[in-house]
């Protein structure tokens, strides 16, 4: 066991499948002797050469198109989106080719490939650096969308979408990536894309979220428990394509509340299907109305104000609260 | 100095070999022994009878929309006969003639243009990606391609087409900006038809020609007469030569007409004149080609009947097999994903139980029994 960041666990993952895969290659905007903005690729030129870690020019729909192209000739590219919020250079590529080709072509071609991107807020990065906007793949079908929230998860699930048979956007709260350390085992981790975990059991409310959130999260809940003696179950989704309606539903009809948490805004959120599954499958256990702490349906503030937009543990309490007293 | 010249490469070769009257220039005449000569018009012919035979299927309302390549046979299928079967063809959709020549069965095309994904599925072996719609997209998976060839150094390249209304798209500049900084064997087919649907070429850019587009990128253009079909074999073959000795990609521009409508529900009277088209009509790739034949004594009227015939008989035997193509109504659900997701099972499961409920099972059967209960017969 060692113990890393995000950051560190990120790059493990990576350098595990390009030394036992020769087919697992990187591509995306100073990732090679740069080492990636974020230094997630750090390493990986030196170890593996120009031929597999590719600096490539500013154009991201060519990140994820090239990639598309490198699938049919036997690769399994890992592209990297510098940031989310320039991602959407790519959405064309992503929405007509990387999502479709299985589809389409019935299996005869696909596109086993990881696409990578920093998102979410909470670093006081300048403008069009801070959106959420992962609803917006969950909405493409033939796209998996994977959002860790730790290291040890970060890794283990990293590792399972590069070896994939199916196309990843593997979104990576940047706000963890050197927020805190967490032990990481010696030996290559896998976790299952579409399984959530129950990171804190609990009888009274369930909490449902991903990603950064999952802090703030962990964070009410122990102030739930001290200050309120309310006992929340926290769910942490790891995945939104496939979305864990078992692990979910299950929880609902324990605790029979709920309280959904993401940065993203509320609009058709993540959040208004995951409240669609518990309403179709245990509506008849609900003993109060659900809610929602997320962003609101504005564009993301300058990061002066982005302290106050981000979800926190406060807004969970006052939510968790609300929904258990009703 | 503050203010000096930079030399830039000022020009750009333009090819012909056989003109419209079929006067070829020996010079330049690419050495096909009579047999090459002979699959490269039973090519022609077979995509251009193809075609017609697609347009009335169209009319007859037993395939969807179509979009007819008339007049284009020999720019699409220039490039495709000089390549090998390990090379890569990426076609844009006015490539029959390539596509049938590499290897696609014509049933698969007809089943495309039908509305069937089967007709995406290209047979083992062959190493195509299907129709592409999102014009100019296929370019940068084509550059794709192009680099897996060029990490697996076995000397195969990768061709990929696109037209004039295509070279405004911004993945073909990302493309070819990348095929160049890379130097990635990638032969990049630009069918300059003229239009794009209601655009002409002048308005598409300012660009002299679209060939010299391939300066600013950093490697070599060439305009060919891309009714030429030996113009097209001679330029491919040069740009697949460079290509497969590592330098690099060549851009060709295929001076070509769309002579038939953009597709089938396209008015061309709207936007350009019959004596356009008629002038065009008097180049057609394969007028000129067959004369070429006669002169050379490489075939005869009769050999053409038999060719014809032939050709008549393998586009109805495409057509009976398209029609007998039974749709798996719950198919869909098994491709998305290598493995099911649950929330897609359920899906099916809730659909299949539907049709279950109206006496429908997957197949052709059903859905006529789905058209029955909706009432959409």
């Amino acid at each position: 066991m060692a113990e890393m960041t995000m950051a560190k666990a990120l790059n493990l993952a990576m350098r595990e499948a390009m030394a036992e895969d020769k087919t697992v290659m990187v591509l995306g905007q100073d990732v090679g002797k740069d080492e990636g903005v974020f230094r997630i690729t750090e390493g990986l030129l030196k170890e593996y050469g120009p031929d597999r870690v590719i600096d490539f020019p500013v154009a991201e729909s060519a990140i994820a198109g090239v990639a598309v192209g490198l699938c049919f000739t036997g690769f399994k590219p890992i592209a990297e989106m510098q940031f989310s919020g320039f991602g959407y250079h790519a959405f064309h590529q992503i929405e007509n080719h990387v999502s479709r080709f299985r589809s389409r072509t019935r299996g005869r071609y696909t596109c086993p490939m990881v696409i990578r991107m920093p998102f979410g807020a909470g670093i006081r990065a300048i403008e069009h650096h801070s959106e959420s906007r992962e609803a917006i793949w969950a909405h493409l079908p033939g796209l998996k969308v994977v959002i860790p929230s730790g290291p040890r998860n970060a890794r283990a699930l990293l590792r399972a979408s590069i070896f994939d048979p199916d196309p990843v956007m593997f979104y990576e709260p940047k706000a963890c990536y050197r927020a805190f350390k967490e032990e990481v085992p010696e030996q290559p981790e896998v976790m299952e894309i579409g399984k959530a975990n129950i990171v804190r059991p609990g009888d009274d409310v369930t909490i449902i979220s991903y990603g950064a959130s999952m802090r703030p999260v962990l964070e009410a809940a122990d102030e739930l428990e001290i200050e309120h003696h309310i006992d929340a179950e926290v769910i942490d989704l790891l995945s939104l394509v496939p979305l864990d309606t078992e692990t979910i539903v299950a929880s609902v009809k324990k605790t029979g509340r709920v309280v959904v948490v993401h940065e993203a805004p509320k609009n058709c959120g993540p959040a208004a299907e995951i409240i669609a599954r518990i309403v179709e499958n245990a509506l008849m256990f609900l003993e109060a109305p659900i809610e929602r702490v997320t962003g609101f349906d504005l564009v993301m503030p300058y990061f002066n104000l982005e302290k106050y937009y981000i979800p926190d543990a406060h807004r969970v309490v006052t939510a968790a609260r609300e929904v258990v007293s009703y | 100095m503050p203010r000096a010249k930079i030399e830039l490469r000022n020009y750009i070769e333009s090819l012909s070999i056989l003109d419209a009257d079929g006067n070829v220039d020996t010079a330049l005449e690419p050495k096909l022994d009579p047999q090459d000569l002979r699959r490269v018009f039973a090519a022609m012919l077979r995509a251009r009878r193809y075609d017609e035979r697609m347009l009335k299927l169209q009319r007859q309302g037993r395939i969807g929309t179509y979009g007819p390549a008339l007049g284009q046979e020999a720019a699409s299928l220039g490039p495709a006969f000089v390549i090998t079967k390990n090379d890569w063809l990426i076609p844009s959709f006015r490539e029959p003639a390539a596509m049938l020549h590499r290897g696609w069965p014509m049933h698969k095309l007809m089943l495309w243009w039908g509305g069937n994904e089967f007709g995406s599925v290209v047979p083992d072996g062959v190493n195509d990606l299907p129709i592409c719609v999102p014009v100019s997209s296929q370019c940068l998976y084509g550059a794709g391609v192009a680099w897996g060839c060029k990490l697996k150094n076995d000397g195969s390249v990768a061709v990929a087409y696109t037209g004039d209304g295509g070279t405004s798209e911004g993945d073909f500049h990302e493309a070819m900006n990348v095929a160049g900084a890379f130097r990635l064997p990638l032969i990049m087919i630009i069918q300059n038809n003229q239009w794009a649907i209601s655009l002409p070429r002048a308005k598409q850019s300012a660009s002299d020609t679209i060939a010299q587009k391939a300066i600013a990128y950093g490697f070599n253009g060439i305009q060919a007469d891309g009714n030429d079909i030996l113009a097209m074999i001679a330029a491919t073959q040069e740009a697949v030569d460079r290509a497969r000795k590592g330098d690099g990609p060549t851009l060709i521009e295929a001076v070509t007409y769309r002579l038939g409508v953009h597709t089938t529900a396209d008015d061309p009277k709207k936007y350009r004149t019959d004596e356009e088209v008629e002038c065009w009509r008097a180049k057609d790739p394969l007028i000129r080609f067959w004369t070429y034949l006669l002169a050379k004594k490489v075939m005869d009227e009769k050999a053409r009947e038999l060719l014809e015939e032939e050709i008549n008989n393998e586009i109805t035997a495409a057509v009976e097999r398209t029609e007998a193509y039974e749709p798996d109504v719950l198919e869909p659900f098994r491709h998305s994903f290598a493995t099911m997701p649950p929330h897609l099972e359920e899906q099916m499961m809730q659909f299949q139980a539907y049709l279950e409920s109206i006496g429908a099972h997957p197949g052709r059967a059903s859905t006529d029994k789905i058209e029955t209960a909706r009432g959409l017969h």
